[in-house]
């Protein structure tokens, strides 16, 4: 037992505090927050883009009146941005992270933003999905009952449909941020440090894999786990409002 | 005060209107009848367009519905409508449902808003459920709610489609009970239903629809008691 302590004792020193190493994991932890948290934004910011577009040359596509020039943008724009969520969901994310690295941004000397635009990119194909489901969700009725007391179609969206597609979207949305954390452990295939990255350079310098990948898993179990406690938090207060 | 032009709708291969020519004047209760799929409800819902027509025109109060221009949203809000879901707004009190469009278009201020929902709440007994979310109530509660929400609005017209459809038996009475006290005070009405007792007793001209074509029309005694066109005939020997 004695024994098993000593070495205990001997591994966390040789993983974290000789050479300075816990700092390698800090800054690793650094950018795994960075980039998760930048490409959430980026990915939000796209995803609205994205299903308000295809909202707008859905209900373009509906209406017969004649369609002005303006509205034949919008339904080729919300065909190219289809075609760019398929591809997104369709091609491994590693992939679409090294293409980034060294096709689109090759040169582009600051590797973390290249992480953040190319997981950002792909993150907005999954939000756009879980906006739109969540607008889908609330009954057609309520649109039909908002433009039937006068309210335009953006008042209508504004004040009846998105308070209540907030509930479903809200949710998801955390999910989604949580699966980008997790899928940033990738980015040591493009010789970024974050976390994972980190304890592959440690372990590789004290050939113990027990520390760095244990307490690596664990560090990672922690956020995901604070941030899914977050959302069934979430989920329990939105739910209460539906009981009244 | 409202006229149908040659109105025709076609959901896919499906022609659901077949060239309608219909005149609603003021102060008329018409009422629509007919089997599923007859048309009616497509035609109440083309004429404050949530509908849009593939061809003709509704005219209201002088403004061709169915022109590019024209301003749909001005419109609707001299057209009530109460729909068979009653599509009270969930995450909105029963107050704010009424109160909403008529402060969003500056009708009246919060503060009249309020007053004049909470008399109207007071004439159908819910005025303790002002504070309350729609899924507080019963259906027949919520249907009168959403009644009053298109009254707060003081429209020229009320459109009914199917009011008492979705609802328990036990229910139907005090809603159809609201339309006729409505009814009294003169205001316009086109409803779409299946009480035929109700049709009878509240409307001033009933309409009969089938395969997307007015069929016939009389007052009601007469549209009852005497039906000409075979096909109405049978239906009313089905319903009655």
């Amino acid at each position: 037992m004695e024994q098993f302590w000593q070495t205990l004792v001997k591994e966390f020193t040789r993983t974290f505090i000789t050479d300075n190493r816990w700092m390698v994991f800090w800054s690793g932890f650094k950018n795994t927050i960075l980039i998760t948290v930048v490409a959430a934004l980026i990915g939000i910011a796209i995803g609205v883009v994205v299903s308000v577009v295809h909202y707008l040359a859905d209900s373009i596509v509906h209406k017969k009146k004649r369609k002005g020039l303006g509205e034949y943008f919008v339904i080729l724009l919300d065909k190219l941005l289809t075609f760019y969520v398929s591809v997104m969901r369709g091609t491994p994310l590693a992939i679409q992270l090294t293409i980034m690295a060294f096709i689109v941004m090759a040169g582009f000397p600051n590797k973390v933003i290249v992480c953040c635009v190319a997981f950002g990119i792909n993150s907005g194909a999954y939000v756009s999905e879980v906006i739109r489901g969540g607008i889908n969700s609330v009954d057609i009725g309520q649109m039909e009952a908002g433009r039937s007391v006068g309210l335009s179609q953006i008042a209508t969206m504004r004040l009846i449909i998105l308070p209540q597609a907030i509930k479903n979207i809200l949710p998801a949305l955390c999910n989604e941020g949580i699966a980008v954390l997790k899928e940033t452990s990738i980015v040591g295939l493009i010789s970024v440090v974050d976390l994972t990255r980190a304890s592959d350079l440690v372990r590789s310098r004290t050939l113990s894999p027990y520390f760095p990948l244990i307490v690596v898993a664990i560090v990672y179990y922690i956020l995901v786990a604070g941030l899914s406690a977050a959302v069934s938090r979430l989920e329990r207060r939105m739910a209460q409002s539906d009981r009244h | 005060m409202i006229d149908i032009k040659d109105l025709h709708k076609s959901f896919g291969k499906l022609h659901v209107l077949r060239g309608i020519n219909e005149t609603i004047e003021e102060g008329e209760r018409v009422v629509l009848i007919g089997a599923s799929g007859s048309g009616k409800s497509t035609l109440l819902r083309c004429l404050n367009l949530l509908e849009e027509p593939d061809k003709g025109s509704v005219i209201f109060e002088g403004i061709d519905l169915t022109a590019p221009e024209t301003n749909l949203d001005k419109t609707r809000c001299r057209m009530g409508m109460v729909f068979q879901h009653f599509n009270l707004f969930p995450h909105k009190t029963i107050l704010e449902n009424i109160t909403l469009a008529p402060v969003y278009h500056k009708l009246q201020t919060k503060e009249e808003a309020r007053k004049k929902a909470m008399a109207l709440l007071e004439r159908i007994g819910l005025a303790d459920k002002a504070n309350t979310y729609p899924a507080m109530l019963s259906g027949g509660q919520k249907q009168r709610v959403a009644i009053v929400r298109a009254l707060a609005m003081e429209p020229d017209v009320m459109l009914f489609d199917e009011p008492t459809s979705a609802l328990d038996p036990e229910m139907v009475g005090e809603v159809l009970e609201l339309i006729r006290q409505l009814a009294q005070t003169g205001m316009t009405m086109v409803i779409v239903t299946h009480e035929m007792g109700f049709a009878r007793e509240v409307g001033t001209r009933i309409l009969f629809m089938d395969e997307g074509e007015i069929k016939e029309q009389n007052a009601p005694q007469e549209f009852f008691s005497n039906p000409q066109h075979p096909r109405l005939k049978e239906f009313l020997s089905k319903v009655l």
